[in-house]
């Protein structure tokens, strides 16, 4: 009777429970097991080295250093004003141009769009007004810091009209993609095949997967049928340039998986990017990495690049 | 009957999915991302010491951010290190036995080791750390004895081995390079002590114990006289008054410490406390104690910064990283500051070599 009814539901809730744990353990475990592989599967972008550049000469420098001009767009949803404000005040200073997209409030969006279709009208935007007016196009979750010049050197010696889509890296299943916290690079031949893709057909415009793809594998998902892969990037000693936590944490993390007493450093000298951090952090950072320094300490670097103008915390 | 299993089986669907929905929730509430929630800590008492617990878990094993030296194979390092041996600088870290694995470690991890020589000062001896025993007792009415101590055993075992004496806590951070650069410009037989110069109490202000503070060979020397002849006693523990009250008795000048644009170089906290506007709150002792007129936002801090206090382990290899790697590739920096000129000379004919950037800087001055 009832009681029976209510046994089998109980039993339902009982099988639906440990189905999803299951699934889920059996999820994380792949995503570990991966994780750890991955190392060893993926194309890796290098850092240029210095021996491509002898006997140039500085005004020839400084007209290298002009020639990669880089877009760069912050793409999230913010109650916050303050939290805007203090990323025009600190390192989008630094990109050849930069644009906030605030998905609460832009014009832009419905407020039904989904992430991956507020990023495609991003993408589809940018590369209507810019696409021809700059080489490589950053986009940024609000809580990113980069060091755009960092940034620039990395790219300094790639091509721009070859498809070049980079960040950090990670997998599911087949696909490889660029997470989005640890920013995305599109050159400028990426964007012009992802729009034109998305003008054509509606193959990638809308969600079709049972799963939900989150809105950065979808963009790579897009990108792969127009043959353009995720790669990563890395210093000569083969640390991550694109990172998706706060320094912090990386220092901390290193610490706890290398049982060590002693452990390297876990962070790259030329790292382009840090996620996951607050309004404060970006100020800090901005001291940080653009003025706090030691004395006595010069570098012989290939490209020279200028502090922007009308600032104070540069 | 057909009905009833009918019903009973369409009740176990949805109990099964009312139940993995659920499921899935808290799954995803349990292993989502923790934020980074940092205690927000005023410390109410400009002499006040410091909170051994601020809720993180301690940090184990250490890092080390020069292993990999390819990275700096385009460093050019000569003006440092002739700085080095120009510029002797004796460090003593004020420890004790419970913090020599807590906080000491993580100082001889990382700054402690561009110091000409380092003594880690606790009330009792360890030979493994190494540590000095002061032998005095631990606590915060211990820390003028220790200072008094802590400066006899150095002017009794090492006077002569540097011309500058610098006192740290073990949670200062400090950058070596940055104070040789501030002291080249003085003579170490001058009686003059640098540090964050507070005015209240004393006439010609004194040093912040916490931020760290610097004595020339002579201000070392006029200290431990002092305490033979009894122009100075231990007349309160309240160790960076009382040194400062001091000093000002045997006439040893409290110097400027500020880089060439007046921005300050010691800082009694850590950056974001400086740089964020609104911070520290305007009833805050701070505002009323800082000699200079302090400052807060961008301009609080030189690029050149000396010191940061109340500085926790996982912050200092984050300074350690922030000073000495990371950096922003062929930034041309606003603030070029020079060397006094007779440094330069004689650099020159040190570094016979071709070095653009030696003759670049000094001739100009930015100022931001």
């Amino acid at each position: 009777m009832v009681s029976a009814t209510g046994v089998s539901f109980f039993n339902g809730m009982l099988v639906g429970s440990i189905c999803c744990v299951f699934i889920t353990m059996f999820g994380q475990i792949n995503m570990r097991h991966r994780g750890r592989t991955q190392d060893h599967e993926h194309h890796h972008l290098r850092l240029p080295n210095t021996k491509d550049f002898l006997n140039i000469s500085e005004a020839q420098r400084m007209e290298l250093s002009k020639n990669i001009r880089i877009y760069c767009i912050i793409l999230g949803e913010s109650n916050d004003e303050h939290y805007w404000a203090v990323l025009k005040e600190t390192w989008t200073k630094h990109c050849d141009k930069a644009e906030l997209y605030n998905t609460k409030n832009d014009n832009l969006f419905n407020k039904e769009n989904d992430k991956w279709t507020q990023m495609r009208k991003t993408y589809q935007h940018v590369f209507e007004k810019h696409g021809d007016n700059y080489s490589w196009f950053f986009l940024a979750h609000p809580t990113t810091f980069a060091v755009i010049e960092n940034l620039k050197y990395l790219l300094f010696t790639k091509d721009a009209s070859q498809p070049f889509y980079l960040g950090h890296i990670a997998t599911s299943g087949d696909l490889k993609y660029v997470t989005m916290k640890g920013g995305t690079v599109l050159s400028m031949e990426a964007l012009k095949r992802l729009n034109s893709f998305l003008n054509k057909t509606k193959k990638c415009a809308e969600q079709r997967a049972f799963w939900e793809l989150s809105a950065d594998m979808q963009l790579a998902v897009c990108l792969k049928y127009v043959g353009v892969l995720a790669e990563n990037a890395e210093d000569s000693e083969g640390r991550a340039i694109f990172n998706t936590k706060p320094i912090a944490h990386l220092i901390r993390e290193t610490m706890s998986n290398n049982r060590q007493p002693v452990v390297e450093g876990c962070c790259s000298d030329m790292a382009v990017t840090f996620s996951g951090l607050t309004p404060q952090k970006m100020t800090v950072m901005m001291y940080g990495v653009y003025r706090l320094r030691a004395f006595g300490h010069y570098f012989n670097d290939t490209l020279i690049f200028l502090p922007p103008n009308g600032s104070e915390n540069d | 009957m057909a009905s009833k299993s009918w019903l009973n089986f369409l009740t176990f669907l949805c109990g099964s999915a009312i139940g993995f929905v659920l499921c899935s929730q808290l799954l995803s509430i349990l292993l989502g991302e923790q934020k980074d929630i940092q205690p927000n800590i005023l410390h109410n008492d400009p002499h006040g010491r410091h909170s051994d617990d601020n809720g993180q878990s301690p940090l184990e094993g250490q890092m080390n951010f020069d292993a990999d030296v390819s990275q700096h194979k385009d460093e050019n390092t000569d003006i440092a290190e002739y700085l080095y041996q120009k510029v002797k600088i004796l460090c003593w870290v004020m420890t004790g036995p419970q913090n020599l694995e807590k906080k000491a470690k993580h100082v001889k991890a990382t700054w402690a080791q561009r110091c000409n020589k380092v003594l880690f000062m606790s009330s009792e001896e360890n030979k493994d750390f190494p540590a000095v025993g002061l032998k005095t007792r631990e606590g915060r009415d211990q820390l003028y004895w220790k200072t008094i101590k802590a400066f006899q055993y150095v002017h009794e075992h090492y006077l002569e081995d540097a011309d500058w004496f610098m006192k740290a806590d073990d949670d200062t951070y400090v950058i070596l390079d940055n104070l040789r650069w501030l002291l080249s410009k003085y003579n170490p037989e001058e009686p003059i002590y640098f540090g964050r110069r507070f005015k209240p109490y004393v006439k010609q202000g004194y040093m912040s114990g916490g931020a760290g503070y610097v004595l020339s060979k002579e201000a070392l020397k006029r200290f431990v006289n002092a305490f033979k002849t009894d122009e100075c006693t231990h007349s309160s523990s309240i160790e960076d008054l009382a040194l400062g009250r001091c000093m000002e008795i045997i006439n040893v000048e409290a110097g400027d410490s500020r880089d060439t644009t007046g921005k300050e170089t010691f800082h009694p906290f850590v950056p974001e406390h400086h740089l964020i506007k609104g911070y520290l709150p305007k009833t805050f002792w701070y505002w009323n104690y800082n000699y200079y007129p302090p400052v807060e936002g961008p301009g609080c801090c030189s690029d050149l910064a000396v010191s940061f206090h109340y500085v926790d382990p996982t912050t200092m290899y984050e300074l350690e990283y922030l000073v000495y790697h990371l950096r922003p590739y062929g930034y041309l920096y606003r603030y070029q500051p020079a060397l006094p000129e007779n440094m330069l000379k004689e650099i020159s004919q040190v570094y016979k070599h071709e070095d653009p950037k030696v003759k670049r800087e000094p001739s100009k001055e930015k100022h931001a």
